[in-house]
């Protein structure tokens, strides 16, 4: 790599940062345009922020990887994303959420459950959820940032991590929810670029879309002679159903992610800082295409790179071996042989920006989390509602920053409870929040019994699985280890690779049905309050 | 079809594309409507204007 260019790409592409970080602030007048924008954001730069956010570099250099590993069968997980992710949730949850949102005078998402249900306590404790949940989600996306920046850029790991927190911490801090979308909408159309490039040049390189797919077809073979036993059958068919493959691609990977996405409340927020129904159709259409190109691109080059180490004369080999048997190295092993030399030093730039984009609004959230819902809201704290959010986003800040640089020193296992984060955070949030959100939009009828007794049932359940029963969590978390000398509680039955989703979100509905015939139903004025204009 | 090796992979290549382009063509579609302010909207976001301005005066 030509480290002369790299720096004046990493320079132009910080001072472009810098610059609507600065714009973000200059147009930032108020504490609603500093938590929610405004509700004043263009439908492109809201579309892309949502992306951008949505895809961090794990989803890029990660499940680009798992791809190679499982084959074709992650496309399931784009069709969701696309589907549930953008279509469903914009036109079936944003509009009402943005609509509901303004009904209510609601700037975060705890703050628009605590007004829809009228309570303060609920408001608290879902802030509490976000700011003792993600922080975790975010020290795996810092340490992926600034381990990829200090292998690119040789630096010392603690060096990157502590100058990459001090950029990002500078431009939420100082430009709110405007800075963060700015720069997340110039860094998602970097993201979108680089990975279309990668996308089509990746299938030129095959002979094109047929003669790729049918090469990888070919190596069926070989992935059922060396993965056979685990339910492989093929990089360009579904896992063999019930297996050890298909537990995980299914349940972790596909639902999992696929649904869990709907309920992130970093996103769920973005609804609200457009103006009217109008900007959400927009972003429908820049959404849907953006996340094709991110996740399609993603995972259709990273099964496909076992058709190019396996032609290549110096691998011969499929990728998952190419790349030592390292998962994680296969998306940048394939882009430093595969591609141009000047295309890695974009792809950098391209995979630092997945990573900015998302931490940014992490933190953002976060620090909302404790400033607004928290602090203002729930104990009732006196202040400069700016000066509260900017003092929450810190604290969120320097917890995230401790998180990645303590744990991985404190004990061995740090590092791998770090690397489970996001199953962590997504897991917790969709059981807990999801069927409470669409009751919220959908039913007039709910009580605030059932809200309680839901997120409840959902974040104990979760927890529960987690910390004992899905081992790839509960062996990292240790919790399960200490208590009763295993590793899970599961055994060796298949509910160790069975991600808890599948039983938490269930549950987490059940609960909200069945207590729903408790407690007293909320005043019909309210509620009414609450749907004005809304169906 | 396409060059890939079952039904279930096959059939969610298709879909990926035709989820895309839903999302396209609705977003075609509806590109200029639900653009007005409701009066609701208008009357919320004045209220909401005036408070804010009132609780940094205060402060």
């Amino acid at each position: 790599m030509n480290y002369f260019w790299l720096s004046i790409v990493v320079t132009v592409y910080l001072t472009i940062v810098a610059f609507l970080a600065i714009y973000g602030f200059r147009a930032t007048k108020n504490p609603s345009d500093y938590i929610i924008g405004g509700r004043n954001i263009h439908p492109y730069i809201m579309a892309m922020s949502y992306g951008a956010t949505f895809i961090s570099t794990s989803a890029i250099v990660g499940f680009g990887g798992v791809a190679a590993l499982y084959g074709m069968g992650i496309l399931w997980l784009v069709f969701l994303n696309i589907f549930i992710g953008i279509f469903i949730a914009f036109v079936f949850i944003g509009k009402r959420t943005r609509r509901m949102g303004l009904n209510l005078n609601a700037h975060t998402f705890p703050e628009f459950l605590g007004e829809r249900f009228r309570s303060k306590s609920l408001q608290g404790l879902s802030g509490l959820m976000i700011f003792l949940c993600m922080p975790l989600y975010a020290a795996v996306v810092l340490m992926g940032g600034a381990q990829f920046i200090s292998e690119v850029l040789k630096i010392n790991y603690e060096a990157a991590l502590f100058f990459f927190t001090i950029i990002i911490a500078l431009y939420v801090i100082m430009g709110g929810l405007k800075g963060v979308m700015y720069t997340d909408a110039f860094q998602g159309t970097l993201m979108f670029i680089g990975m279309l490039f990668l996308f089509g040049v990746t299938y030129v390189k095959l002979g094109g879309v047929i003669s790729a797919h049918e090469q990888l077809t070919g190596m069926k073979d070989i992935a059922v002679q060396i993965f056979g036993a685990k339910g492989h059958t093929g990089w360009t068919s579904f896992p063999k159903l019930g297996s050890e493959i298909w537990y995980v691609l299914v349940t972790s990977i596909i639902l999992g992610v696929g649904i869990g996405v709907l309920a992130q409340p970093q996103l769920v927020v973005r609804f609200m800082t457009v103006k009217s129904d109008r900007e959400l159709n927009r972003a429908v259409l820049v959404g849907g295409v953006f996340i094709f190109v991110l996740t399609g691109g993603a995972y259709i080059v990273g099964a496909l790179s076992n058709v190019y180490f396996y032609n290549h004369p110096d691998f011969h080999a499929i990728s998952f071996l190419a790349a030592g048997k390292q998962v994680d190295n296969i998306v940048p092993l394939f882009i430093n042989t595969a591609m141009p030399i000047w295309f890695t030093t974009v792809f950098m730039v391209t995979l630092l920006s997945a990573a900015m984009s998302t931490l940014s609004s992490q933190f953002h959230v976060m620090g909302t989390s404790i400033g607004r819902d928290i602090y203002e809201k729930w104990i009732g704290g006196k202040g400069s509602p700016m000066l509260i959010n900017r003092i929450g986003i810190l604290i969120a800040i320097l917890v995230s920053y401790f998180l990645a640089w303590g744990l991985p020193h404190f004990f061995e296992g740090g590092t791998a409870i770090i690397a489970r984060g996001t199953a962590i955070f997504f897991g917790l949030c969709a059981a807990s929040f999801l069927p409470v959100l669409l009751a919220a939009l959908y039913s007039k009828t709910i009580t605030k019994t059932a809200v309680f007794i839901s997120i409840g049932t959902g974040f104990v359940v979760s927890f529960f699985f987690l910390a004992f029963i899905h081992l790839k969590e509960s062996q990292p978390l240790l919790l399960c280890k200490a208590l009763f000398g295993v590793d899970t509680l599961a055994g060796n039955t298949v509910w160790q690779i069975v991600d808890p989703i599948v039983i938490a979100l269930p549950v987490s509905i059940l609960a909200l049905i069945i207590a729903n015939r408790f407690g007293k139903p909320l005043d019909k004025k309210w509620v009414d309050h609450c749907f004005k204009e809304v169906e | 079809m396409l060059g890939l090796g079952d039904f279930w992979v096959s059939a969610v290549f298709v879909l990926m594309i035709l989820s895309t382009v839903l999302c396209v063509v609705y977003g075609a579609i509806n590109w200029n409507k639900g653009g007005e302010p409701t009066k609701l909207e208008i009357e919320e976001e004045q209220r909401w204007d005036k408070e804010e301005r009132e609780i940094e005066e205060a402060l």
